[in-house]
């Protein structure tokens, strides 16, 4: 402890004293700095010099703080001193840093008042850089480690410092960012606080007016809601069809149907719409043939309510079904076959015994559909028409005519508090009921099989809506291949050259493609984010399932928040906060990084809570009584008994920072466009080919890492939370160990 | 685990290196352009062809690089906006969010670029200009035996209902120029008059304001209101389109360009300024499907743009129209008389 703490200072008095306190101007990653002026040029120079030389003498204090626990570092670690001389340097260090952070920007002071207290201030300064970075560092670790040696968590100061850091990065990361957009819902153009304006922007009818119940158009809150609901309908009801057809029927092609469950997760956005408008448009193919085929008049009932509907049913069945196939198959065996001993019949088995099992599990994949429904954006983009939903209203009030950012901010509060009490409904119901069926018992038997009607039912919605799928997906590899699409049917590799093309010159390959810029950068930057969100997903889980804190539950809460909130609020509310110093981040890859790591974590935390629960403690407890300390535990033992866990984290935040779309629209830059803003660009324009064709090659990619991450591993688990399979396997795990330790003892 | 980690070491290493790599150039330039895409990239081509100077490009639409310029303006990172259409440009200009420049090329410029300049205090300029017009798709319209319209006045026609499509002046540069044209040509009144019963025919008001004749180009609707330039696209690239410039005269834009205020590289961007305004760079437009009339007099005119010489073109009033207030009004008067008024 004594050397870790020696360390920390170091790193501290190193980010005071060596490195550039601001930050760079062309990238987090660029090591300009060192050759070009270094230390006594005013954009590199480390706090020190910037205090001493450059007329900053704000920084200087935050030595004062770096110096102090020299005075208790050679205490013994019980004197109380020690830990509260720790816990003041590092609460005051962090604290004096972000109140000069934020009371000195570009501009000199912030405050009026600032000004008037000190005067004109005429030095400016920029983001926080490697120096402060690293000084923050050391006065977390600082704080935590006095707090540790007070008695907090009995203790351990690795766990007090995974839980400091954790909570200071899901505040600054996930909580600044939100509040500044609530702030900036009371704002109006001018800048000036208003609550006027919030009440104009929250109470419009264009929000909340029933129009549609009287043959107009109803508000955009309920129009979100009414789609939502819908949606979430569909896709639980097919999501349980599929899920009963595999495990409850002797279906052939069961294997094939699991496939399913990957579509959605690789699907870049827009793709399923506009295979929808060629197949149901006004001149899609379906269409065409049944307007001649009965003479109608083609219509256009795509555009709005039905299609996005349709397009959300197909692409959030999947999740559906993965939820519910685990919930399906968790239900006792035996409990069906008590039913059946007292005489009830197939169908009063299923409905009275069976299916009242699986009402968590249901409600969880409606709420999941719901919230996955009001935070969609490229299907109301594309098929949107008339009627206007929650997500693209809040994009358009920001970058659209009305450039009206108080309105997105109002927007993006109602659609926060839809998902949020969404999600709190989840949890509260899954708290209280959450797989009751799966017991420590073992359940012999195997599951009885679909009465025939249900069983007719069930394949009669299954295999259509399969094939439905197959056929959109054949229909976009088909799209990439065609010169027009929709007039011009004739074959061509022309939207694969655009895109991917490649030259050779006299210097080598020459990317000649216009999609190899985005194209690398989002494979850049997926791949520096998965192993990022892995480990602050699984050290979450790791402190939520192996270690008892106050606040816990709140702490949960506060790491799962990010699931809940919809991209397009992230994307607003990323700029709002990080475009001025203290955190200067828009511009930069690292902001699309950050964004990542913090909206794909809770499927971390998820995945490592599940797997994490399979591990019985008395694990970490013989490891800990062999002399480890937590550290080495959770390295040694708990780590490599996570892989499972961990691979799936990886694949899944890869993947996602490759597909998503609504916050990356907000957050690309120059220097680092990605692919899905590029495809918006080339949909926008008309280009579907070439959008097609690109989304093919992203599929592409992303199933090859899957299937050989998967071959690699040779897990079947290895995609999204799945967390109630993995509970069940939980159980089983848990009683393989037990009895293992019978058999010891 | 041992080689993974080494993997995993190795990747990072290589998007460090990648990324410091790209920052070696001697200059640099960070453009926001609102064209079409391969414009954009067309433009950077030749640009870096002619300057040691390393681009960085994003595209985003006339709307969202404004916002990105106003949410940036305590801290820019752009150095240049080219293109996009007129009216945020002159927002950006009034909020004082660009900088005043006068390039020495600006006496060789077509009138209405100099006007935009002028307008703006010389903090933006007219980089093209484009028609507003009515296009429509001929396979559809044969098949349903409808007329062609030739005036506005002619989509009012209870004949068209359910053909016609054109953005939402909420979200679209266009369409607002489309509102604006319209109050100019008929009044106020009567404008939304003609809008109440067009209204009716109307089948979508889509977000973005070339959206309508992409719909036409592949049948998805019949009738569209557009800005010319993305018609002639459209029928370049084989659709079947007509382009009609309505009788009774019609509205404009002027695709602009402006440097932001506080630009970390100025005299790169003064140096795209100059090259964007070139006869040369503008007469290549065409090359890369966009058909906009160019704003250098010396410059060719694409062949098969639509001449503004040939249309009949109002007197547009950019400095009332591109007013915040007069907006907010329209707007406001649009969305309770005609958007929520029963079809």
């Amino acid at each position: 402890m004594r050397r870790l703490l020696w360390f920390w200072l170091a790193i501290g008095w190193i980010g005071f004293v060596v490195l550039p306190w601001y930050q760079q101007e062309y990238g987090f990653w660029t090591l300009e700095w060192l050759t070009d002026g270094y230390t006594f040029y005013g954009d590199y120079a480390p706090a020190i010099l910037q205090g001493f030389m450059f007329d900053r003498p704000w920084l200087m204090p935050v030595a004062v703080f770096l110096l102090t626990p020299f005075l208790v570092i050679k205490r013994p670690r019980q004197d109380p001193l020690f830990g509260n001389v720790l816990i003041a340097s590092g609460l005051c260090g962090i604290g004096y840093m972000l109140l000069q952070g934020f009371a000195i920007g570009v501009f000199g002071f912030n405050y009026p008042f600032l000004t008037a207290l000190f005067g004109e201030l005429d030095v400016r300064q920029y983001g926080l850089g490697y120096g402060a970075l690293f000084c923050a560092a050391s006065f977390l670790v600082l704080f935590c480690t006095g707090l540790a040696a007070r008695g907090t968590m009995r203790g351990d100061v690795f766990v007090t410092t995974s839980i400091g850091v954790i909570i200071a990065l899901v505040a600054t990361f996930v909580f600044f960012p939100v509040s500044r957009i609530l702030i900036s819902a009371f704002v109006n153009h001018d800048g000036v606080l208003s609550a006027a304006d919030f009440l104009r922007n929250f109470a419009a009818s264009t929000v909340w007016g029933l129009g549609c119940f009287a043959g107009g158009v109803c508000g955009v809150a309920w129009n979100t809601a009414i789609l939502a609901i819908l949606t979430a309908t569909s896709t639980t009801l097919l999501g349980l069809a599929f899920a009963l057809v595999v495990t409850r029927t002797g279906f052939v092609w069961k294997k094939s149907l699991r496939v399913l469950t990957v579509l959605p997760i690789i699907t870049p956005p827009f793709v399923i719409g506009l295979a929808l408008i060629l197949l149901f448009g006004r001149s899609g193919t379906v269409t065409q043939f049944f307007a001649d085929l009965l003479g109608v008049e083609a219509g256009r009932w795509l555009y709005g309510l039905p299609g996005i509907w349709l397009a959300q049913t197909l692409s959030f069945t999947p999740i559906s079904f993965l939820v519910l196939i685990g919930v399906v198959e968790g239900v006792s065996p035996s409990m069906e076959e008590a039913s059946q001993t007292l005489r009830a019949d197939r169908w009063q088995t299923f409905v009275r015994v069976s299916l009242p099992l699986m009402r968590p599990g249901l409600a969880n994949a409606f709420l999941l559909a719901f919230i996955e429904s009001m935070a969609d954006f490229g299907n109301p983009m594309v098929l949107g028409g008339n009627y206007d939903v929650l997500s693209t209203d809040i994009f358009f009030a920001i970058v659209g005519a009305q450039n009206d950012q108080g309105r997105a901010a109002v927007l993006a509060i109602i659609l926060l508090v839809f998902t949020l009490s969404a999600f709190g409904a989840q949890r509260f119901w899954l708290g209280k009921k959450s797989y009751a069926t799966v017991s420590g018992k073992a359940d012999n038997g195997a599951h009885i099989s679909l009465n025939p009607g249900l069983r007719r039912l069930c394949y009669g919605t299954v295999i259509p809506w399969a094939l439905f799928t197959v056929v959109i997906y054949a229909m976009i590899f088909f799209g990439a291949f065609v010169k027009r699409w929709g007039f011009d049917n004739s074959l061509t590799l022309d939207n694969y050259v655009e895109a991917f093309g490649i030259g050779w010159s006299d210097h080598g390959i020459v990317w000649a493609g216009a999609a190899w810029d985005s194209f690398w950068t989002t494979l850049n930057i997926s791949v520096i984010a998965a192993p990022l969100t892995a480990a602050v997903g699984l050290t979450t889980a790791y402190l939520l399932v192996r270690q008892n804190f106050r606040g816990k539950n709140i702490f949960e809460f506060g790491t799962m928040l990010s699931f809940a909130i919809p991209g397009t609020v992230i994307g607003v509310s990323y700029i709002l906060a990080f475009n001025v110093p203290p955190l200067e981040l828009t511009g930069t890859g690292v902001i699309l990084v950050i964004c990542f790591i913090f909206r794909n974590m809770p499927v971390g935390v998820r995945g490592g809570i599940a797997a994490m629960s399979q591990l019985d403690k008395s694990l970490d407890e013989a490891s800990l009584t062999l002399g480890a300390n937590s550290f080495t535990t959770f390295r040694r033992v708990i780590l490599p008994l996570l892989r499972p866990a961990i691979v799936a984290a990886l694949v899944y935040s890869f993947v996602r920072a490759i597909t998503s779309v609504s916050a990356v629209i907000f957050l690309v830059s120059a220097d680092h466009n990605m692919a899905t803003s590029y495809i918006i660009g080339l949909v926008e324009n008309g280009r579907y080919g070439v959008a097609i064709a690109y989304c093919s090659v992203l599929i592409l990619v992303m199933l090859m890492v899957i299937v050989t991450v998967q071959g690699l591993i040779g897990k079947r688990k290895l995609r999204r939370e799945d967390r109630v399979a993995t509970d069940i396997s939980t159980t089983g795990g848990k009683t393989a160990v037990s009895g293992l330790r019978e058999k010891h003892s | 685990m041992k080689l993974k980690t080494i993997l995993l070491g190795s990747i990072f290493a290589a998007g460090a290196m990648s990324v410091s790599l790209s920052a070696q150039a001697a200059g640099r330039l960070n453009v926001v352009c609102s064209a079409d895409n391969t414009w954009c990239e067309m433009m950077e081509a030749e640009f870096e062809k002619e300057y040691d100077i390393d681009v960085s490009m994003v595209r985003k639409s006339s709307g969202e690089a404004y916002a990105q310029v106003r949410a940036e303006a305590s801290n820019p990172k752009l150095d240049i906006w080219w293109a996009g259409t007129g009216d945020p440009h002159l927002q950006a200009a009034a909020e004082g969010l660009t900088m005043e420049y006068k390039s020495p090329s600006l006496d060789k410029l077509q009138d209405w670029a100099q006007r935009q300049a002028k307008n703006a205090n010389y903090r933006t300029v007219g980089v093209y200009a484009g028609a507003l017009g009515i296009g429509y798709n001929t396979d559809v319209l044969k098949s349903k035996g409808l007329p062609a319209p030739k005036c506005w006045k002619d989509l009012a026609d209870p004949a068209y209902k359910g053909e016609i499509q054109v953005a939402n002046p909420n979200s679209s540069g266009t369409s607002y120029t489309a509102l604006a044209t319209l109050v100019q040509l008929f009044g106020e009144d009567k404008a939304f008059d003609f809008l109440k019963e067009m209204h009716k025919n109307v089948n979508q008001y889509t977000k973005s304001g070339s959206a309508p004749i992409k719909a036409a180009a592949i049948g998805e609707t019949t009738i569209a209101i557009t800005f010319m330039h993305d018609m002639v696209t459209q029928k370049e690239q084989g659709a079947p389109i007509e382009i009609v410039s309505p009788c009774e005269g019609t509205g404009y834009e002027v695709g602009s360009m402006s440097i932001i205020k506080g630009a970390r590289n100025l005299e790169n961007a003064k140096i795209w300024y100059e090259f964007a305004l070139n006869a040369k760079t503008q007469s290549m437009a065409e090359k890369a499907g966009s058909y906009q009339v160019p704003s250098n007099t010396e410059a060719t005119v694409p062949e098969n743009a639509p001449r503004l010489s040939d249309i009949k073109l109002i007197d547009y009033d950019f400095a009332k129209y591109g007013e915040a207030k007069t907006r907010r009004h329209l707007l406001q008067r649009w969305d309770e008389e005609v958007k929520t008024a029963p079809q």
